[in-house]
């Protein structure tokens, strides 16, 4: 089965400030494909280009090098205001002189909608984010969490192919950001509409996308579906981005069939499957995630060895803090089961058991 | 943080307040007998003869003040709209954008008549519009108007960049991005967001060319007065309260023009 | 932006360029009717007044299109119409040091209350502080000629001042003070005063008093603080507003005239004499180009200190 695209970036490059002798390379030859329907988001820290990218396709920014299309027709060249895409501003940017409707029906407006059109929208569009008692309310006199709901509502009332939100939870507390997640999820399943989101939130990101690239330094480093970025990360920067990850270094050894066999630093061998095009011999480092490593029990075949020099409860889970004669130190994370936390007294020698399976090898 | 129940505050410096207390005494001190004095029955701005309003009746009823002041009002009405309008365009092409070559020359260029003496445009003025005068023959408003307009710019422009450098252009973004042509963003989201900046700029200006002394005591043309330029012929003579009475008037419109300027200014988004 | 580095690129940076020159062309566009007014009623005429301090003075007023350096000449020195003797026109430098005189004396007073009354305002509670500034913009737009009319009115013999002091029995005969240097300097000081507070008050309200605290915690007492911490920290303010009050003193033409009733001259009020019974023009063209000469360079002083100020805190 064929997925239509719906946003494809081809070799984008964006460079600010191009001929002044102080260029700062915000995007640097990005090529991506957003399929149609696709809860899309794009994660990395500040600066790594992310909303760059997002006002390249909104139309507020010219790339510098490549091309991007909409459905397949290149939209380069197009002003924001002739081009198919909404977006959701960080801070809303909804127009202060302008009422809750005068708001959401603002596009339509523009679009030359006759009025009832624009009345009948707005009107399915206040139900849909559930503002309906405020639709005449002044900006200033609704709460963060309203205004958001109504910058929604104004970016989808031109139903647009494609949705752009740029962190737009980031400016709501907790509780309300879990909330306004699960709300942002049902929305695009109501409306069938393409969102690109824009967060700096790994959980954020991992919760409610279909796929995640993920970003750094103008680059997309990996694209995949949530769990893949989270267990098969292929970066270092994607693995220390993305949850708590142990990085060991490890020496090849020999290549057996699918498997490779590497020696850590303890000394011991451990055998895991490995991708084709990994090198025979050489220096590697392995990802391991806190979550996924145990302390050995006495009849586990521990593959590290260490002492204990830190215990700490976090509720839900206990962290083992092991000294295995690297810089930091390897941490293992075990659910507290009943509530009850294993207690190993510091300085006890212990092992660390990792299955195999769970070992990423990252190329760096 | 700091109360007056503790023995040491740190703001406090001795003596500070009691000189910014005279300050402020010694600004409206002298204003206080000039509008006294405008309430005198007598002929005397020294000589307190009882309340009357007779000179406020004798400033309306004089044909020199009648006209002075609809060519003053005039005169800045026509010089505050027109600079207005430009200083708005001039703001709009000079704030909010990428750099660019000239653009610090325009900026030095809008605010140049706030940097040059007053008595020295007034005298350049004056041999241009001599020169214009003799070789045209047009000895009308025009000369007034323009010279009024131009050292009327950089004050409504201040006001208008100002509120301009605050306004968000994500707002703009957000209205492009919901299909509005760059002209309707400019109706719709723009100008009515830089609206207290344009009034209070219109309303500096409206000031600034009403108050105008120096500049239009020499580019005026015979029988051209305007109210401060009357009243500084006044002033030669003989004072009567009559000059106290307009001087009441003007006081009062400037103090309500300040004050709405003061409101417009401090008013959120 | 260069051309070489545009040319060298293919067609879509093209559009980012695009995007960028059509900005700037509409930029241009929309500055150009100010700068025409501009140009016209404000800068263009002082071109042409540096070309009239170049002509001979008509016998009757105006100008004789004949060069001659003769109006510069005659802004220092004196020419006996005799017997051709040259020697410094005293009358000249003595107004011209008069006038920068009370205009230092003017920024001084204005800066001895001024500051005070900035220091106040910045430290009043945030609610009352908009009334107090309010309070200092107000005669600030008030017109001018009042202001000074308003003075005028107080120190007459029978004015306001003496009224009191007599009746005080402080002194016995009205005291003299219309027509003097120092009423100028007292109306100058007042009408410009607000010129000071209101530069000072700004930089005064960003002043974090976190630092005003370390001071005294560091044993610094009332004067210290004020010389070592405050003071250098809101000097941008102080010369701002220093600026403001001396260039306009400096060419001040109403209240000298009013003030210092024909006898005492500023700068202001000589340049006008040569457009009126003097009738030299080109003189009155050369001395108004002096002026702004010494305008200029304050303001250029100012500029320096300002930027000296800029990149010595490294923002």
């Amino acid at each position: 089965m064929s997925i239509t695209v719906a946003v494809d970036v081809r070799s984008v490059s964006k460079i600010f400030g191009a001929g002044t002798g102080q260029e700062v390379t915000a995007l640097d030859d990005v090529s991506v494909s957003i399929a149609q329907n696709e809860f899309f988001t794009l994660l990395g820290p500040s600066g790594c280009g992310k909303t760059t990218l997002l006002r390249l396709i909104a139309g507020f920014e010219h790339a510098t090098h490549g091309s991007i299309l909409l459905e397949g027709a290149e939209i380069s060249a197009l002003p924001p205001f002739q081009r198919p895409v909404n977006t959701v501003f960080q801070n809303y940017a909804l127009f202060p002189h302008m009422s809750v409707s005068q708001n959401i029906g603002f596009g339509l407006e523009m679009q030359g909608r006759t009025k009832d059109e624009v009345a009948d929208t707005v009107g399915a569009m206040l139900s849909l984010v559930k503002m309906e008692n405020l639709k005449d309310r002044q900006i200033d006199q609704i709460s963060g969490g309203q205004q958001q709901r109504v910058a929604l509502a104004r970016a989808l009332a031109p139903r647009p192919k494609v949705l752009l939100l740029d962190e737009p939870l980031s400016a709501l507390d907790l509780k309300l950001r879990k909330e306004m997640q699960v709300e942002l999820k049902r929305l695009q399943h109501e409306t069938g509409i393409t969102f690109i989101f824009v967060t700096h939130d790994q959980e954020e990101a991992l919760t409610m996308s279909d796929r995640v690239a993920v970003m750094n330094e103008g680059r997309i480093l990996q694209v995949g579906a949530p769990h893949e970025i989270y267990n098969r990360p292929n970066d270092r920067f994607v693995a220390d981005f993305i949850g708590d990850t142990n990085f060991i270094s490890a020496e090849i050894i020999e290549r057996d069939g699918n498997e490779i066999r590497m020696r850590l630093p303890s000394g011991i061998e451990i055998m895991i499957p490995a991708p084709p095009d990994l090198p025979q011999s050489g220096e590697i480092t392995l990802a391991i995630r806190p979550e996924q490593a145990r302390i050995a029990s006495d009849g586990d075949a521990a593959s590290i060895q260490g002492s204990l020099t830190d215990e700490i409860y976090i509720g839900t889970d206990t962290q083992y803090y092991i000294d295995i004669g690297t810089t930091s130190p390897f941490v293992v994370r075990v659910q507290n089961a009943n509530g009850e936390t294993q207690r190993i007294p510091t300085g006890t020698s212990v092992g660390i058991s990792v299955d195999a399976k769970t070992i990423q090898i990252l190329r760096d | 943080m700091v109360t007056n129940s503790r023995p040491f505050s740190i703001k406090r410096m001795p003596g500070f307040s009691l000189l910014a207390l005279a300050c402020f005494f010694a600004l409206y001190m002298p204003l206080a007998p000039l509008v006294f004095y405008s309430f005198n029955a007598g002929n005397n701005i020294a000589l307190w003869e009882g309340l009357s309003l007779r000179w406020y009746v004798a400033a309306w009823e004089n044909d020199l003040v009648q006209s002075a002041a609809i060519r003053s009002v005039v005169v800045a009405v026509i010089a505050s709209v027109v600079a207005t309008s430009l200083a708005t365009m001039a703001a709009l092409g000079t704030t909010r954008t990428r750099p660019y070559r000239g653009q610090t020359s325009i900026y030095a260029m809008v605010n140049q008549p706030l940097m040059v003496p007053e008595i020295v445009t007034a005298v350049a003025l004056l041999i241009l519009f001599a020169l214009i005068k003799e070789s045209t023959g047009y000895h009308g408003y025009a000369y007034l108007v323009s010279a009024h307009t131009a050292f009327c710019i950089p004050f409504a422009y201040l006001p208008i960049r100002a509120r301009l450098e605050g306004m968000d252009r994500v707002l703009e973004a957000a209205a492009a991005d919901l299909y509005a042509t760059p002209w309707r963003t400019f109706t719709k989201v723009t100008l009515p967001l830089l609206l207290p900046g344009i009034l209070a700029g219109a309303m500096l200006a409206f000031v600034i060319s009403l108050d105008d002394v120096v500049i239009t005591e020499f580019v005026k043309s015979a029988g051209q007065d305007t109210l401060p330029t009357y009243m500084l012929g006044q002033l030669r003579r003989t004072i009567t309260p009559e000059i106290n009475a307009i001087s009441t008037v003007l006081l009062g419109v400037s103090v309500v023009m300040v004050a709405i300027i003061f409101f417009l200014s401090r008013k959120k988004t | 932006m260069s051309t070489e580095h545009i040319s060298n690129n293919e067609s879509f940076e093209s559009l980012e360029v695009q995007a960028y020159q059509r900005e700037v062309r509409r930029n241009l566009l929309l500055s150009t009717p100010a700068l025409i007014v501009l140009f016209c009623a404000a800068s263009g005429p002082l071109l042409i007044m540096l070309v009239f301090s170049f002509l001979t003075a008509g016998d009757y007023g105006g100008i004789k299109w004949q060069f001659s350096t003769e109006a510069w000449f005659q802004v220092a020195f004196y020419r006996d119409i005799f017997d051709e003797t040259v020697s410094i026109a005293n009358a000249h430098v003595s107004i011209f040091w008069r006038s920068i005189k009370l205009s230092f004396l003017t920024t001084l007073v204005a800066f001895v209350l001024g500051f005070p009354t900035a220091y106040f305002i910045a430290t009043r509670p945030p609610e009352t502080r908009s009334l107090w500034l309010f309070l200092v913009t107000i005669p600030f737009w008030t017109n001018l000629l009042i202001r000074t009319f308003a003075i005028l009115e107080i120190i007459r013999n029978q004015g306001l001042v003496n009224t009191v002091l007599i009746t005080l029995g402080v002194i016995d005969q009205p005291l003299d003070m219309l027509y003097t240097d120092i009423a100028i300097l007292l109306g100058m000081t007042y009408v410009y005063i607000p010129l000071m507070i209101l530069p000072i008050y700004a930089s005064m309200e960003r002043l974090d008093f976190r630092l005003v605290e370390a001071a005294y915690d560091l044993y610094a007492t009332r004067w210290r603080v004020l010389a070592r911490v405050i003071l250098p920290l809101v000097k941008p303010g102080v010369v701002a507003g220093s600026i403001l009050v001396f260039i306009p003193s400096l060419g001040a033409y109403v209240t000298p005239r009013i003030l210092g009733g024909g006898k005492h001259l500023m700068i202001g009020n000589l340049i006008e004499l040569q457009f009126g019974q003097g009738r030299n023009w080109p003189l009155g063209a050369a001395l108004s180009l002096t002026l702004l000469v010494i305008v200029m360079g304050a303001l250029m002083v100012y500029v320096r200190s300002a930027q000296k100020e800029g990149s010595g805190h490294g923002h």
